[in-house]
């Protein structure tokens, strides 16, 4: 056996099972409808039923005065609007004056009970006045006065929200010159997280003045600065609590109304209000994956060199901005890689419609181009006559690069993701050669870790971490990451075990109270490893120096000399010199009370082009992914089963191997749910299957056997050099699906999801054109001879 | 043209007057008797979390479609958030709070899917775990594809499955005695404590726990 890297059982490269898995196995895991508060009121929201309407009258008097119910809020021009980005905060805790989509907050209402609160719901009489739905993303392009606007404030003069143009090179030139050209327009239907745990919020205003909020949330440190702003209180009025959180996948990265309406109704009552919410409100107010339009041209050489791209996304953003600006850059700027060409135009544009927001979900805003690009790119690669794999292996970005819009590649593994999956599959005794309704296709993914700059224009380092060591030793990591299910607090305190050369379990993590943890800016954009990972590091690394220095001074050997390891402080020039850690702390301690210190990241170095939008997409680093997958189809029913995954992810290190492969199954779940069978469907405007009865996803027999090969790049700058794996890993899975069913009947899917009834009908189609071939071959043989 | 019409569904809630009185029943639980006070609407999932504290159980969709409220009634999984309080009297009701033998022990299973990857949100565990202890004791070693087929009511959107089912055939080696290989778990480690051996006569330790320092 090799002897250990790390200097820790428990430290980098060792496979930890996550350290909250036991409180979560036996049960004993807190979530946010877990805590039982003394004195509870139940709230409920009454939701809008239009889409679009005018509120002519609102009537709470006969709620008001039920049995049980103590308090009723509405809408209310006082209340400032707010919402996760600076730039577009256009959400209102409560309808003033219309409502947008259904399942818009109408009233809250607090009663002793839960029957008593919905009855009171239904006993407030709401006067509307339908105004026209804007029902499709085409819709919202039209000019429209501006009362059928969904946001009057915007700067257009319909309800687009967000146009992004960029153009690199000459993309028209590019692709007059080529030898090959594939385009395609693409439809995807909106997909949701479909987290297992709904919504839950607790708010209390306390006595004292001060408001308390448990949430179920990725982003307390947002949600606080929203709290603040909607209850017009100073952020030390405010705490926000974490509790264990079932699930998030982005679904819970907003500041979101009903966390606003649960504090409000705790204002009026003096008392906690939890808002519970049931399956179907959590499908009503999505925030799930964009409905999107992507028309995408592609062209190459005659050798196979990518020559441009050009790019178009319409998206649809529901009701609210909510990330919705981010991902418009998104689905252009996240494209640029892995590959490498000069010539590169992007429009995007985000509509308001009445449909149920939009926001951010696993892959954000990379998913859909990504899968148009790679599909399309199996279409140049048939046209030039060159095998798909070595298409992408020609056009690679190599490591320590810039791309064309000024994005900085430092660690890049890509060509070995391809090079381990092309050679675990047998890819190439199989691409092309088995048999028909069999199919191997490949693709390639790449993403941010992390967004390199904020999304407040202040001074605040995007995470910090605080440790505290006492006499017994056992080391506290305080960072307001938040734990998701993800396993940060697992990967916080393995780069603070192996620093300091202690097993895990003497770490203790705690990430969810915003009066003791300091600010993370919380689990999105896939920044937590390697910003929240970097600042416990460092402050880890502080203490060391404070052990090896008391070291020193109860041995006489210097103190540069001395590192942790394995439970001691060990002279590295001769390992027979070395204290115990207890004996080590209690020295550093002696007279001067506990060791803290504190470790932060920061910024990035500065980086980026200076063209409008340059900061969009923009990461101190990019993970990198190579898939294939192996797929049946069946051309008697168009039925897809994907039969096996290899894939490949560039995570930098592998902190914790198993951690990295638990994210990338989960990933390639998700996007494999995309691919094949979820839908988010709208009846106009209307969510019209808010239930997992009718909203499918992948089960236990309808997941493929998967192969997990871990690429370590190294990053420079990542924690012990790493970076991502919680999304990037979701991007090759469409494509390659994709691209496999290509190869197995001989269609290319330009919708998705791949449901058998497109499938066949794209079979039916293929055989009916090549059966008009044959007959025009047969009636016109000169035709055949030219 | 104006409409008061509200949204939720075509029924309507009752109000205090109308609903019935609650009524006490017995039920046994984790292998207690208890007393609980319902309405004959009331479902197992709220008199299991609301009334009697046992919070492990989680409630996913409360329409039977997530599989999260599993527990076990007569030894078989149901699902709690369909299931009567009412005509659950009688019968012996087991959750996830009753799996782990004793103290900190844990269950085989719950032991497998903690280490093995098979929990990460760690919401739908508790119904995964019950599900799985209910099909290993039924059937000690049960092919991946039953163990597929068995767990398919639950729904889990963290892990892809894969590693669930992993767990359970780990758990269902043990269970059958067989050795397991383990994963470095955070709980059976030397930690470095009092004594230890020390170099000699580099320096005088200054000792744990209040002893004189140097």
């Amino acid at each position: 056996m090799t002897p250990r890297e790390s200097r820790s059982p428990h430290g980098v490269g060792q496979r930890v099972p996550l350290i909250d898995g036991p409180s979560k196995v036996t049960g004993s895991a807190v979530y946010t409808d877990d805590i039982r508060l003394p004195g509870t009121l139940v709230g409920k929201i009454l939701r809008s039923p239009h889409a679009h309407a005018k509120i002519v009258s609102i009537d709470t008097s006969a709620a008001e005065s039920m049995p049980g119910v103590r308090a009723v809020v509405t809408g209310s021009r006082d209340l400032r609007t707010f919402g996760v980005l600076p730039i577009s905060k256009d959400e209102v805790a409560l309808a003033v004056d219309k409502v947008i989509y259904v399942g818009d907050c109408v009233a809250g209402v607090a009663a002793d009970d839960e029957e008593t609160a919905l009855a009171a719901c239904e006993a407030i009489r709401v006067e509307y006045e339908p105004l026209p739905i804007v029902g499709k993303a085409d819709d919202a392009l039209k000019e429209c006065p501006p009362e059928q606007k969904l946001h009057p404030g915007t700067r257009h003069s319909s309800n687009l929200q967000k146009q992004v143009d960029q153009n690199f090179g000459d993309v028209d030139a590019a692709f007059a010159g080529a030898d090959h050209v594939a385009k395609g327009n693409f439809r995807f239907v909106g997909v949701t997280h479909a987290f297992t745990e709904p919504h839950c919020v607790i708010a209390h205003f306390e006595p004292t003045g001060r408001l308390t909020v448990w949430s179920a949330t990725q982003v307390p440190h947002y949600l606080h600065r929203d709290l603040a702003a909607v209850m017009d209180l100073p952020m030390h009025r405010i705490r926000v609590i974490r509790p264990m959180v079932g699930g998030a996948f982005g679904g819970k990265s907003d500041p979101f109304p009903h966390e606003m309406i649960a504090a409000l109704l705790s204002r009026r009552t003096g008392r906690p209000v939890k808002i519970r919410f049931d399956r179907e409100e959590v499908f009503l107010t999505n925030h799930g994956r964009h409905p999107t339009k992507t028309s995408i041209g592609v062209a190459c050489d005659g050798n196979g060199k990518l020559l441009g791209l050009d790019l178009d996304a319409l998206i649809d953003g529901g009701a609210w901005g909510s990330f919705g600006v981010v991902t418009t850059y998104y689905n252009g700027v996240l494209s640029v890689g892995p590959y490498r060409f000069d010539n590169f135009r992007y429009r995007g544009r985000r509509v308001y419609t009445n449909k149920p927001p939009c926001g951010a979900m696993r892959g954000h805003g990379a998913v859909n181009s990504r899968f148009a690009f790679e599909v399309l790119i199996d279409e140049l690669a048939e046209k030039c006559g060159v095998d798909a794999a070595e298409f992408r292996l020609r056009n690679l970005l190599p490591p320590n690069t810039t791309t064309l819009n000024g994005f900085r590649i430092t660690s890049n593994g890509t060509e070995e993701c391809i090079r381990r999956v092309v050679e675990a599959s047998d890819w190439k005794s199989k691409r092309g050669k088995l048999p028909y309704g069999r199919g191997i296709g490949i693709a390639c993914g790449f993403y941010i870790s992390g967004s390199a700059l904020r999304i407040n224009w202040n001074k605040v380092p995007q995470s910090t971490a605080h440790l505290k060591i006492d006499m017994d030793g056992g080391v506290t990591v305080h960072c307001m990451a938040a734990e998701i299910g993800q396993g940060s607090d697992t990967m916080l305190a393995q780069c603070v075990a192996e620093v300091l050369g202690l097993p895990i379990e003497w770490i203790r993590v705690f990430s969810r109270d915003s009066d003791l943890d300091p600010i993370d800016l919380g689990s999105y954009s896939s920044r937590v490893t390697f910003m929240a990972g970097n600042a416990a590091r460092r402050a880890a690394e502080v203490i060391r120096g404070k052990l090896c220095a008391a070291a020193a001074r109860l041995t006489g050997y210097d103190a540069e000399g001395f590192d942790t390891r394995d439970g001691h402080v060990v002279w590295l020039p001769n390992p027979a010199i070395r204290v115990p850690y207890l004996d080590a702390v209690l020295e550093a301690i002696a007279g001067k009370g506990a060791l803290i210190a504190k470790g932060c990241y920061h910024d990035a170095p500065p980086m980026g082009g200076s063209h409008k939008g340059a900061a969009a997409g923009l990461s101190p680093t990019y993970s990198f992914q190579s898939y294939v997958t192996e797929t049946e189809v069946d051309p008697e029913t168009g039925f897809v089963k994907p039969v096996k995954v290899w894939a490949a992810h560039d995570c930098g290190k592998a902190l914790n191997p198993l951690a990295v492969e638990m994210q990338i199954e989960g990933c390639l779940h998700m996007g494999l749910g995309q691919a094949l069978m979820e839908s988010f469907g709208y009846n106009r405007a209307t969510v019209g299957n808010p239930s997992f009865l009718d909203y499918k996803i992948p089960g236990p027999l309808e997941m493929p056997d998967v192969e997990v090969h871990i690429v370590e790049s190294n990053d420079p700058e990542g924690p012990f050099g790493a970076k991502e794996a919680g999304e990037g890993p979701l991007l090759p899975i469409l494509p390659s699906l994709a691209n496999a069913v290509r190869d197995a009947v001989g269609i290319t899917m330009y919708e998705l999801p791949m449901t058998p009834d497109r499938v066949l009908k794209e079979i039916e189609k293929k055989e009916r054109a090549s059966a008009v071939r044959e007959a025009s071959e047969a009636a016109n043989p000169k035709e055949t001879v030219r | 043209m104006a409409e008061t019409q509200p949204l939720r569904g075509p029924f309507r809630v009752p109000s205090a007057a109308d609903r019935p009185p609650k009524q006490v029943v017995r039920l046994n639980v984790n292998g207690h008797a208890r007393e609980v006070a319902v309405r004959p609407s009331d479902v197992l999932l709220d008199t299991l979390r609301d009334d009697l504290g046992l919070t492990g159980t989680t409630r996913g969709c409360d329409m039977g479609t997530c599989g999260c409220c599993t527990v076990h009634v007569d030894g078989r999984p149901v699902l709690s958030c369909l299931t009567l309080t009412l005509l659950a009297e009688g019968a012996e009701i087991r959750t996830i709070e009753d799996v782990a033998p004793a103290g900190t022990d844990l269950h085989p299973v719950q032991r497998a899917f903690a280490q093995h990857g098979g929990s990460q949100c760690g919401f739908c565990t508790p119904g995964f775990i019950m599900t799985s202890v209910a099909l290993l004791a039924r059937h000690p070693d049960p092919s991946d594809e039953e163990i597929r087929r068995e767990i398919s009511g639950n729904m889990c959107r963290c892990t892809g499955y894969n590693k669930i089912v992993e767990s359970v055939r780990v758990a269902a080696a043990e269970l059958r005695g067989e050795e397991v290989a383990s994963v470095a778990s955070p709980g059976d480690l030397d930690v470095p404590r009092g004594a230890y051996d020390k170099p000699a006569g580099a320096y005088r330790s200054n000792g744990h726990g209040g002893g004189k320092s140097r």
